[in-house]
């Protein structure tokens, strides 16, 4: 039809700017919607318009999205970091953009400690700090692995990590992506603990829950779990798959118990193994992420696209990357964030934001699905209203609403999906993460959990990169 | 103390305790169920249960200063446990921010269109949003540079829809006006117009002569330079060539790039619906005519252009032509008309850049000044709408020492002065009594009846403060050559 039929009948019409049209277009009984038009929040208009008339994107993010939304994740199998991305001795992976021990945040520095403390690498907790500071432990962002880790992220070779595969995409050689095991609540790793407690029980993960989860997750290598359809059914249970796992925790348990028992282990093992994922309700938080990490890789390198395809943080800063720039980062100072404290510590307690468990968000769950969750909104003393808003808010920073994705009460719609930084820009909207709170001190573990949103930093300077690669282009 | 019987979900408890810990006196809380994470927590602060604890418990823990603010506290505990969440259910109205939120808010498969109006460095990123989201965009901002103009109108062909704009502040599409239009009657004349006043001028000289408009599709000042090449005018022709209710079309445009005329003229050529121009130029200087014209080959009666003679008072010799006007297509077609009869006109829009008035807009000659050029529109509204410098160049005019006939452009309809009379009234009475010199006063008002602020009406009170009144723009040039005894 002519010009998508425009002239086919009277138009409604959008407006942004002047009420003059909008006055003439009611005096006239026109169907008028104005939108509440404001100045962008951050970019210069240059760049702006240049990365808004780049011929390419619209086509490009199309294609990024339709990526994120055909990409599929299937649990095939549980293996050692050494075996699975060839972590070799004298190297730690963790969460968030390139980090140094001298940048490292206390929690990060923790973690560190910690694993090389359980690798043997250290005889003490000084030992580890030197070997750390003297550059004898090589550090690499997960990210740069198809890794991801919750909070400190830190993964070293003897820790057994998630296998999942995307059955979409990726050719003969499926796309593939890591994630280690989740430990719990209170003094873990991840937040930054190190004591007896963590290493004992990482030594117990390593040598029976990796092993039983192994024999448990091959023996069923001909039905494997999906991944992506537990996190659909969470959205529909209260969980927003990032800081409420708990309706997928038990899912992931009931999907995996069967094999489990079958496992051909002492009865004591299966019993504990059982009993540490049914005590754990971010056990699905470890399957959660990298089936997002799988889908938001498969958007990577499409030129022309203004998507965000990381978010993730080290404890000191914040980094994103594009779709359309590669595996260039673009950071700035993590945020600390707002929300309820365990026992009596404070905000004065809490690290930077920290881990790359944004990539729920990245994805369009988590913070973007609160509404799906309210529960996690009084983590800032929201209200259900609040939940409902910030989801609402989020749509007008994607690209895309995931139909897997429902969410309930906003009538099952899809959850909004695929940041796009022009968006961000042109809104001043930030995106809205839920996060655990890790202690600012080495050793603590966790302090509380809340919300957090990116600094904008990283934002303007994708967005200048977008801009200065549409003009190369 | 441990309770049974009592679940409330972390992040609820998590609140509690910190509006308790909160409360004067309180030095410590927890509030938690009573699993062994939490007991160990409670037992770091140093306040452990006595007795075995099980998870299904509640475990609240209170230190305080003394035991009547611990007693508070403890109540405060069990109402905020008790309390329930005031909530509705729905969201906070979130704002839509950008034209491709409004459009996406919109119920599936409704034909819509945006009016892009937000400062002109903005505005391409709201445009782009409605090419994306596959609707027709009127962008009603100026200060686009016309690299992206050119990028908008190209993404818009390829995505099948039209870009009116930048700097597009008039169309009608199936009735409904769009920025400054007058009401004119629906009928079978379609205008394609690069020129806003032009295309406003035609379509209420139509509805005069009793003919109505389909459409009229603005494509923006510069769609036929050069630079743009005529890209939304070919595809406006393209759609009213489609398009059941267009059985004729005219096209409106200021002096265009003449290569860009000729493409254009043989694309008119092509369709199957007849294509009239009236392209301004110093061989068809006259919309007028290209009206009546267009009335001929509809085999229609051309009828008497409504107007209200003024007093009839002859010029001094030697006066001068000040043309003081808002519409810049209207002033275009003044200065082709009158240029042959009296000389150079200078302007700040000129025919010639030797003639351009620079900032000077009280140079003595004959003068043509379009008030509603981007120049003269930066930090203020449209002379349509703030008729302020106009009023001021007048009085100017007045205070002179040159003899002239001031001849003005009114202009009616949707986004006009909503009586544009009232404010010219007192300035045209106080002008004529201050000037030492007669001061004859001609006024192209240009609408119609069905406008808001009606032509008879604004003609009536104009003819009053003894202005000539003619609906015709090129009739009252030719009046004021009159006046000023150089009849072209």
């Amino acid at each position: 039809m002519t010009l998508g039929g425009l002239l086919s009948g009277p138009p409604a019409v959008v407006a942004a700017g002047v009420d003059v049209f909008s006055d003439a277009l009611r005096a006239q009984g026109a169907e008028v919607h104005d939108v509440d038009w404001r100045p962008p929040g951050f970019g210069s208009a240059e760049d702006i318009a240049d990365v808004a008339l780049d011929p390419r994107r619209a086509s490009a993010n199309r294609a990024a999205v339709e990526r994120i939304l055909a990409a599929g994740s299937q649990l095939v199998d549980v293996r050692p970091a050494a075996e699975v991305i060839g972590l070799r001795d004298r190297m730690l992976l963790h969460s968030g953009p390139p980090l140094t021990w001298e940048t490292a945040s206390g929690p990060m520095r923790g973690a560190l400690i910690g694993a090389c403390l359980f690798e043997g690498w250290a005889t003490d907790v000084e030992d580890a700090e030197r070997i750390l500071a003297n550059g004898e432990i090589t550090l690499d962002p997960c990210h740069h692995h198809r890794t991801v880790g919750p909070m400190a992220g830190v993964t070293s070779p003897s820790m057994w990590m998630w296998c999942l595969k995307d059955p979409v995409h990726g050719g003969s050689d499926k796309n593939m992506a890591f994630c280690n095991l989740n430990e719990g609540l209170g003094k873990v790793l991840r937040m930054g603990a190190f004591n007896e407690e963590v290493l004992t029980r990482l030594a117990w993960m390593r040598d029976v829950l990796g092993p039983v989860l192994q024999s448990a997750v091959r023996s069923r290598s001909d039905d494997p779990i999906d991944v992506k359809a537990i996190l659909a059914q969470m959205l529909q249970m209260g969980d927003e798959g990032h800081n409420r796992n708990r309706a997928g925790s038990l899912m992931a348990l009931r999907e995996l118990s069967p094999s489990i028992v079958a496992v051909d282990a002492p009865s004591s093992d299966i019993a504990a193994v059982l009993k540490f994922i049914g005590g754990n309700e971010h056990f699905y938080l470890n399957l959660g992420m990298p089936t997002a990490k799988l889908a938001m890789d498969a958007a990577r390198d499409v030129p022309g696209s203004s998507m965000v395809t990381v978010m993730s943080r080290n404890g000191t800063e914040f980094g994103i990357q594009t779709a359309g720039t590669g595996d260039r980062w673009f950071t700035g100072p993590a945020n600390t964030p707002v929300g309820l404290f365990l026992g009596d510590y404070g905000p004065d307690d809490a690290n930077p934001d920290i881990g790359d468990s944004a990539i729920m968000e990245t994805y369009g769950v988590g913070g973007f699905s609160m509404a799906a969750a309210p529960a996690i909104v009084r983590f800032v003393g929201g209200t259900v209203p609040d939940a409902l808003a910030t989801t609402e808010r989020m749509y007008q920073l994607t690209l895309a609403e995931n139909p897997a994705m429902a969410i309930p009460i906003m009538g099952f719609r899809g959850s909004p999906t695929g940041i796009d930084v022009l968006k961000v820009a042109r809104t001043g909207w930030l995106p809205q993460i839920n996060t655990g709170m890790a202690g600012r001190i080495a050793g603590t573990g966790q302090v509380g959990a809340g919300l957090v949103q990116p600094p904008q930093e990283c934002f303007e300077k994708a967005l200048a990169a977008l801009a200065e690669e549409s003009r190369t282009a | 103390m441990l309770r049974s019987g009592v679940y409330a979900d972390s992040v609820k408890l998590m609140q509690v305790s910190r509006d308790i810990g909160a409360r004067d006196g309180v030095t410590a809380v927890l509030v938690a169920m009573a699993t062994p994470l939490n007991l160990e927590l409670a037992t770091t602060m140093g306040l452990a249960p006595d007795g075995d604890a099980s998870p299904e418990q509640l475990l609240i823990a209170i230190r305080a200063d003394d035991a009547e603010v611990l007693a508070a506290a403890e109540a405060a505990v069990d109402a905020a446990l008790a309390a329930r969440e005031r909530s509705t259910g729905t969201a906070a109205a979130v704002p839509l921010r950008t034209i491709g939120a409004g459009l996406d808010d919109l119920p599936p498969d409704t034909a819509a269109l945006a009016i892009v109006s937000v400062p002109g460095s903005y505005a391409v990123a709201e445009a782009a949003d409605a090419i994306a989201a596959g609707r027709s965009v009127l962008v009603f901002s100026d200060g686009v540079p016309v690299e992206h103009e050119v990028a908008l109108k190209l993404a818009a062909r390829a995505a099948g829809v039209l870009v009116m704009g930048p700097d597009c502040g008039t169309a009608i599409v199936s009735g409904v006006a769009l920025g400054f239009a007058n009401v004119v009657r629906p009928g079978p004349v379609g205008l394609v117009a690069a020129s806003g006043t032009g295309a406003q001028q035609i379509s209420s000289l139509l509805d005069m002569a009793g003919v109505g408009v389909s459409h009229v599709l603005g494509v923006g000042g510069r769609d036929l330079s050069e630079a743009v090449g005529g890209l939304a005018t070919l595809d406006a022709l393209a759609a009213l060539d489609a398009d059941t209710a267009t059985e004729r079309v005219l096209l409106v445009s200021k002096p265009p790039a003449p290569s860009v005329a000729a493409a254009v003229s043989a694309a008119g050529d092509k369709l199957s619906v007849p294509v009239r121009s009236a392209v301004l130029s110093p061989e068809t200087p006259d919309l007028t005519a290209a009206v009546e014209a267009l009335l001929t080959d509809m085999g229609l009666d051309v009828p008497t252009w409504p107007s209200r003679p003024g007093p009839a008072e002859a010029a001094l010799p030697g006066a001068v032509l000040k043309g003081l006007y808002s519409g810049g297509t209207l002033a275009d077609e003044t200065m082709l008309l009158a240029a042959p009869a009296l000389g150079d006109i200078r302007s700040n829009t000129p025919l010639k850049p030797e003639l351009d008035l620079g900032t000077d807009l009280f140079a003595s000659g004959h003068v043509v000044i379009d008030f509603g050029d981007d120049a003269l529109t930066v930090g203020r509204a449209h002379p349509m709408i703030d008729p302020t410098l106009r009023l001021e160049a007048i009085a100017a005019v007045a205070a002179g020492e040159e003899p002239a006939v001031l001849l003005l452009d009114v202009v009616l309809g949707y986004g006009a002065d909503p009586d544009p009379a009232a404010a010219l009234e007192p300035a045209l009475t106080a002008a004529r009594e201050a000037a030492e010199f007669p001061l004859p006063v001609v006024i192209a008002l240009i609408g119609t009846e069905g406008d808001p602020q009606g032509w008879s009406r604004q003609a009536d009170a104009l003819s009053a403060a003894g202005a000539a009144v003619f609906a015709s723009n090129s009739a009252a040039t030719r009046y004021a050559l009159d006046l000023l005894g150089a009849s072209s």
